[in-house]
């Protein structure tokens, strides 16, 4: 497993650019308890990225591959949206599907992984903004969890179209004008996460990616979910600052603002009876951890 | 049968795909060359002697060969870098410049150490290579660089195709096995003790 696999042969070991015999020497396949705390560390599973700068996505991107327990055994879905403008950095596997269909290339990509290593773990994550996942995809979503197809599923929430200019998404809260809005959003923002919980994801976040400590912890137990349980869904809020008029330092301070009580951000943690009980044997002393907002 | 030579460009922004201007694939076997059918062997020396005859003869390894998948890429990896030994020695402009992979890399690649798909030009414009050779770059990867090559270089492509061979390469092999890069780097050192090896490159 893990570095096994990504050997340079040696006759051109020599003349591979330097990021592939870092990524060889430096990266964290098959690293026990990697984590976000290798950002800045060791070789990142992304390159450079084509995002905005100061745009919250792409440090969301760098914890998100940071925290994939085991990279070299992934393989991630995207969908159409800034996020599909940084898979071509990212040195893990992914394919990029049609607009909205990501759910359903992942149930076809588990399935067949599944028969193809039975005796392997292979984790397939879906990672999808927010037109994907909630508009154009939903019936793809939705059908995916009502089938209980066993792999993780990460909403990037900018809350609009981004790359396109900024036209109204179901995730979008009531009222806000962007550019391509003008006359402002005309009902609520999508519960996703309340269907996620009754559509049967065994475990649901939403959250901001301002604390990348509690980002490690949901993605790694999404995904350990995932493998033995059912479906489970994260919802991250990565705010688009060019349409909601920020500058590039105010990310973060964004996300921190959004993420306050009876903020529409607010962490939240669905956990079924039967993830947590998986949970409880994978990693006892960690489950015995500070109550977080628990709601069932 | 097709009267239409694949040639050196550059012959414009977008070139015709070679299939669609009739030119087929070598049976097991045979090559082609500039789009013509011709015994392996024939399409051995004519590659010996576009290389010798080269200012800058360049190999492109990709994927398939540069990372370790199995013991046949470790075997094509010596044997490629056998053939580039040999060019070295006759050339020291000769260069083996890498396709690690195939992203469109933000913001650009650096065209002096490596060779991205989705723009080859910049490589070859950038080194100045009049003959290159492309091994184990996934096929639809290697049409797509062949024709921006050909549509916008002076550069002589080749094709060592582990396939069914290349129609947009001026010259292609098929079948690609360590044995046939060494027989090619053998023919180089054949053509090279004949001292014939002088070419005559015709252009779009």
């Amino acid at each position: 497993m893990s570095k096994e696999r990504i050997k340079i042969n040696q006759e051109f070991y020599d003349i591979m650019p330097v990021e592939y015999q870092e990524l060889v020497e430096e990266g964290t396949y098959g690293k026990e308890g990697r984590g976000w705390k290798d950002v800045g560390e060791s070789k990142e599973l992304i390159e450079e990225h084509s995002l905005c700068a100061g745009c919250p996505e792409s440090i969301a991107f760098r914890y998100v591959l940071a925290c994939l327990p085991a990279p070299e055994d992934t393989i991630m879905v995207g969908s159409t949206g800034c996020t599909s403008l940084v898979f071509p950095h990212v040195a893990v596997h992914n394919i990029h599907s049609l607009f909205g269909n990501q759910n359903a290339v992942a149930s076809g990509l588990k399935r067949a992984l599944s028969y193809r290593f039975p005796d392997k773990v292979k984790d397939v994550v879906v990672l999808a903004g927010d037109g994907a996942t909630v508009d154009i995809g939903l019936d793809m979503t939705l059908q995916s969890w009502f089938r209980q197809e066993k792999f993780t599923t990460i909403c990037f929430d900018n809350e609009l179209y981004a790359n396109t200019g900024g036209q109204s998404s179901g995730l979008m809260q009531k009222g806000f004008v962007a550019k391509m809005a003008p006359a402002g959003k005309k009902f609520d923002k999508v519960p996703l996460p309340e269907i996620a919980k009754s559509s049967g994801c065994h475990y649901v976040v939403k959250m901001t990616v301002s604390k990348p400590n509690r980002v490690e912890k949901a993605i790694r137990e999404a995904i350990l979910v995932a493998r033995e349980v059912g479906p489970t869904y994260i919802q991250l809020y990565t705010p688009c600052i060019l349409e909601i008029g920020k500058q590039m330092m105010e990310g973060l301070q964004e996300m921190r603002d959004s993420e306050g009580p009876n903020k529409r951000f607010e962490f939240e943690e669905y956990v079924s009876d039967e993830a947590r009980a998986y949970l409880d044997t994978v990693n006892p002393k960690k489950r015995k951890r500070k109550k977080a907002i628990v709601t069932k | 049968m097709s009267n239409y030579s694949v040639l050196k460009g550059p012959e414009a922004f977008l070139p015709p795909a070679a299939a669609c201007e009739g030119v087929i694939l070598p049976d097991p076997g045979q090559g082609l060359i500039t789009g013509s059918v011709a015994h392996e062997d024939l399409v051995m020396e004519e590659a010996a002697r576009q290389f010798l005859s080269a200012k800058v003869p360049t190999i492109f390894p990709g994927p398939l060969v540069l990372w370790n998948w199995n013991e046949t890429a470790a075997k094509k990896a010596t044997a490629i870098k056998r053939l580039y030994d040999v060019l070295k020695a006759h050339n020291s402009s000769a260069l083996h410049i890498p396709m690690p992979d195939y992203r469109p890399k933000y913001p650009k690649i650096n065209p002096e150490i490596e060779i991205n798909p989705n723009h080859p030009n910049l490589t070859i414009w950038h080194n100045k290579i009049d003959v290159c050779m492309f091994v184990g770059v996934h096929c639809h990867m290697a049409n797509l660089s062949l024709k921006i090559i050909r549509g916008g270089t002076d550069c002589y492509t080749i094709a060592m195709c582990a396939q069914a061979g290349h129609e947009d390469a001026m010259l292609t092999f098929r079948d690609a096995t360590p044995e046939k890069i060494n027989k090619l780097a053998d023919t180089v050192e054949r053509v090279k003790a004949s001292g014939n090896f002088a070419v005559n490159n015709g252009s779009a």
